[in-house]
């Protein structure tokens, strides 16, 4: 095996058997996350990134292909896995009614740390958590952003070489949020730790050095943050414009037009020339009546990179039909 | 040297794991103070409870009487229920058909019927009295067959009591009849005191509703909550969940259990006959028969509610159909079937047998025997059923 690979799919597919049928929740995902590599798996909801990192853990079976995480494979070495890694559940809970403290030791004792050893490092990641100051507080009583922290920590407590947070920051104030991913940034720096992040938040994907985008159970693309931003063929204008859906409309047949994305109020477009195109859709649409507002050129983001790759997917899908 | 090594560090991984989880269990229950206190005061709540009630057991019961042999036996036997201080004769009738009309009006909730040659059977051993109880009145039919039943036993002969509801004549054919020819309530509680009766069934019960519950709530919270995921991703095994799950539980019932005993035998004065180690042993059988029973139960229920309710349903078929109140032997085939599916149906009698009659394993091996595969059972498939996987 690689050295290098921590985690790594082949044509991955999970199907649930449900009442009607069956629902295939991931479909041929290939994947690998290098060592000390921040991996941030993003998409919608329902894209089926909670079901892939529980295969990949081994907390799901596989219905096919392949799946291991530090040279495991995901159904046979159950135990090894569970013993390396690190992992937060989406939907996770710590035992409310124990203290942080309590709750460390247990998760401590369970993956089989010593007391010396507990005696040495807990005190090093509560006070690397920001939690120093409320090791008695029941877990139930700490805010949500301190849940996060107390899960990372536990889930630190037998320094893993890979963790793997299913949407950590999920209902988290944006304060903590930048808090928690300060606190994933020193883990990689200090730790070489490799992190596996599944998130929706497209701002979040810019904080990591890979990104896969997963859609309807596919991975539709994975490289760099930087290197996704350039799929999309184009740079981006966004205005106002007065009237917003007559302008909608008439946009996309205009020359020089790529493709044009909504975001709230605003037009967001992909030109070949941002400087020439910018002034002829100013003009197309004055003849109509409609005024731009704050017509200007901007850094193409995650989230418009996403959508018009998802646009592709679907577009070729329905081809291909 | 090295396997030997990695056997030990296994070993005292292992330890760790299962110690953690106790602990972790322990401090939960400790945690929850609300449910502790009601756990740990129920019992005592509960002995009172059944003592006032067993303090309206009615007696003085109107009785009719149809004596056809008029002889020195029929009278001392009518004399000798009349003493019981259950019965108070207001009437003698001419036959069993007016007893019954005098039921069906309302004058009177119980009847006797004596047939003729009362003495001469008596002698031949083969005598034969007819109790007839007011059906309508669950009271007065308990009470009165308890007690006629108590004053047949000492004249040695047959009884036959008879339940008539009291809906008329025309229906009579389709009475229920009962022949019983003992009730071990009275039998070995002669002196009317049913706390001696009522304390080892009652241990039963409140440990099996007890077990249950807590058993099937720990594990179904701990899903509802999302914590299950959490602790599965964890090296720890589904055994040593189900292990440090139930020792927690296992220690709790049997402090319950010991207050119940001690509450009986020192405040209600019920003497406790038999062996106290058997009686620890066998019930710490009988509550790791109902931790496994409740664990079962979590797989079942979805949510905490459910899990309540099906709590809720068993303490109810317990208080029914365990033989605590109401007797086994009249009970049709079919609900004997599902009384021998709860655990506290063998329990309640180990119990009574240690406590009330003093006799040892040997009486009862049966009851012991069904409950050690039972535990086996429940024990083996919930841990079957815990998972090391979430489908
Ligand atoms: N246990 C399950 N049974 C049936 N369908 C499921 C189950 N878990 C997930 N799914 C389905 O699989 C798809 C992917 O879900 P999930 O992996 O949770 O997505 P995400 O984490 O990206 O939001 C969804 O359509 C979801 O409804
Ligand atoms: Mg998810």
């Amino acid at each position: 095996m690689d050295e290098q690979v921590v985690i790594s799919t082949q044509n991955l597919v999970k199907q649930f058997q449900v009442k009607d049928g069956a629902v295939t929740a991931i479909d041929g995902v290939t994947l690998q996350v290098r060592r000390g590599e921040t991996y941030g798996l993003i998409g919608p909801d329902g894209a089926g990134k909670t079901t892939t990192t529980r295969v990949i853990l081994g907390l799901l079976t596989r219905t096919s292909g392949q799946s291991s995480i530090l040279g495991h494979d995901s159904m046979r070495d159950t135990y090894r896995i569970r013993e390396r890694v690190g992992y937060i559940a989406q939907q996770f809970a710590l035992p409310g009614d124990l203290t942080v403290m309590e709750n460390v030791r247990f998760f401590a004792r369970v993956q089989g740390v010593s007391s010396a050893e507990q005696r040495r490092r807990i005190p090093d990641l509560l006070e690397f958590a920001g939690l120093s100051g409320f090791t008695d507080r029941l877990a139930s009583r700490l805010s949500g952003g301190m849940k996060k922290k107390l899960a990372l920590a536990c889930s630190l407590v037998h320094e893993p070489q890979v963790v793997l947070l299913d949407e950590p920051t999920l209902g988290v104030d944006p304060v903590s949020r930048r808090e928690f991913w300060n606190l994933l940034g020193d883990l990689r720096r200090e730790r070489g730790t490799t992190i596996f992040v599944c998130t929706p938040y497209m701002d979040e994907a810019e904080r990591c050095n890979w990104v896969g985008l997963m859609y309807e159970g596919r991975l539709i693309a994975h490289d760099s943050p930087g290197k996704i931003k350039q799929m999309v063929p184009g740079r981006l204008l966004e205005f106002k414009p007065s009237d917003f859906v007559p302008a909608w409309r008439l946009v996309p047949d205009l020359p020089g037009v790529l493709e044009v994305q909504t975001y709230g109020a605003m037009l967001h477009i992909f030109v070949d020339d941002p400087d020439r195109r910018g002034r002829e859709i100013e003009a197309a649409l004055a003849a109509q009546g409609i005024t731009c507002e704050g017509m200007r050129e901007i850094e193409t983001r995650m989230e418009e990179a996403f959508i018009s790759l998802i646009r592709k997917q679907s577009a070729g899908a329905s081809d291909a039909a | 040297m090295r396997g030997v090594d990695n056997m030990r560090e296994g070993l005292r991984n292992r330890i760790r794991r299962l110690s953690a989880i106790i602990q972790k269990e322990a401090i939960q229950i400790l945690r929850d103070r609300g449910t502790l206190v009601m756990l740990l005061l129920m019992p005592v709540l509960e002995m009172f409870l059944f003592a006032y009630a067993v303090s309206l057991t009615v007696d003085h019961i109107p009785t009719a009487v149809a004596d056809a042999s008029m002889d020195a036996q029929s009278r001392a036997f009518v004399g000798a229920l009349v003493a019981s201080g259950y019965f108070d004769i207001d009437m003698y009738v001419a036959d069993e058909t007016q007893v019954i009309q005098a039921i069906d009006e309302g004058r009177v909730k119980a009847g006797i019927v004596i047939p003729p040659n009362f003495a001469a059977q008596i002698e031949r051993g083969e005598a034969q009295a007819l109790v007839i109880l007011d059906g309508s009145d669950a009271a007065s039919v308990s009470s009165g067959y308890s007690a006629a039943n108590a004053v047949a036993q000492s004249w040695a002969m047959g009884l036959t009591v008879e339940k008539v509801a009291r809906v008329g004549a025309a229906s009579l054919g389709g009475d229920i009849s009962l022949p019983i020819r003992t009730s071990t309530r009275v039998l070995y509680n002669p002196d009317r005191d049913d706390m001696i009766f009522i304390v080892p069934g009652l241990i039963a019960i409140l440990l099996q509703v007890m077990t249950i519950g807590q058993a099937a709530t720990a594990v179904v919270r701990e899903r509802e909550l999302g914590v299950t995921e959490q602790i599965l991703i964890t090296p720890a095994r589904p055994i040593e969940l189900l292990i440090g799950k139930m020792v927690p539980n296992l220690v709790l019932a049997v402090i319950v259990m010991l207050i119940v005993v001690l509450f009986g035998i020192f405040w209600f004065g019920v003497p406790f006959k038999g062996n106290p180690w058997s009686f620890v042993w066998l019930s710490l059988l009988f509550i790791i028969s109902g931790l496994g029973l409740g664990l079962l139960i979590s797989t079942v229920a979805k949510t905490q509610r459910q899990a309540r309710q099906i709590t809720l349903l068993f303490m109810l078929l317990c208080m029914l159909l365990t033989g605590l109140i109401y007797p086994r032997q009249p009970m049709p085939p079919i609900v004997k079937a599902v009384s021998n599916l709860i655990p506290a149906t063998y329990f309640v009698r180990i119990a009574r047998g240690i406590i009330t009659k003093g006799v040892g394993l040997s009486f009862m091996w049966a009851d012991v025997l069904v409950l050690v595969v039972y535990s086996v059972v429940v024990v083996v498939v919930s841990a079957l059923t815990f998972k090391k996987r979430l489908d």
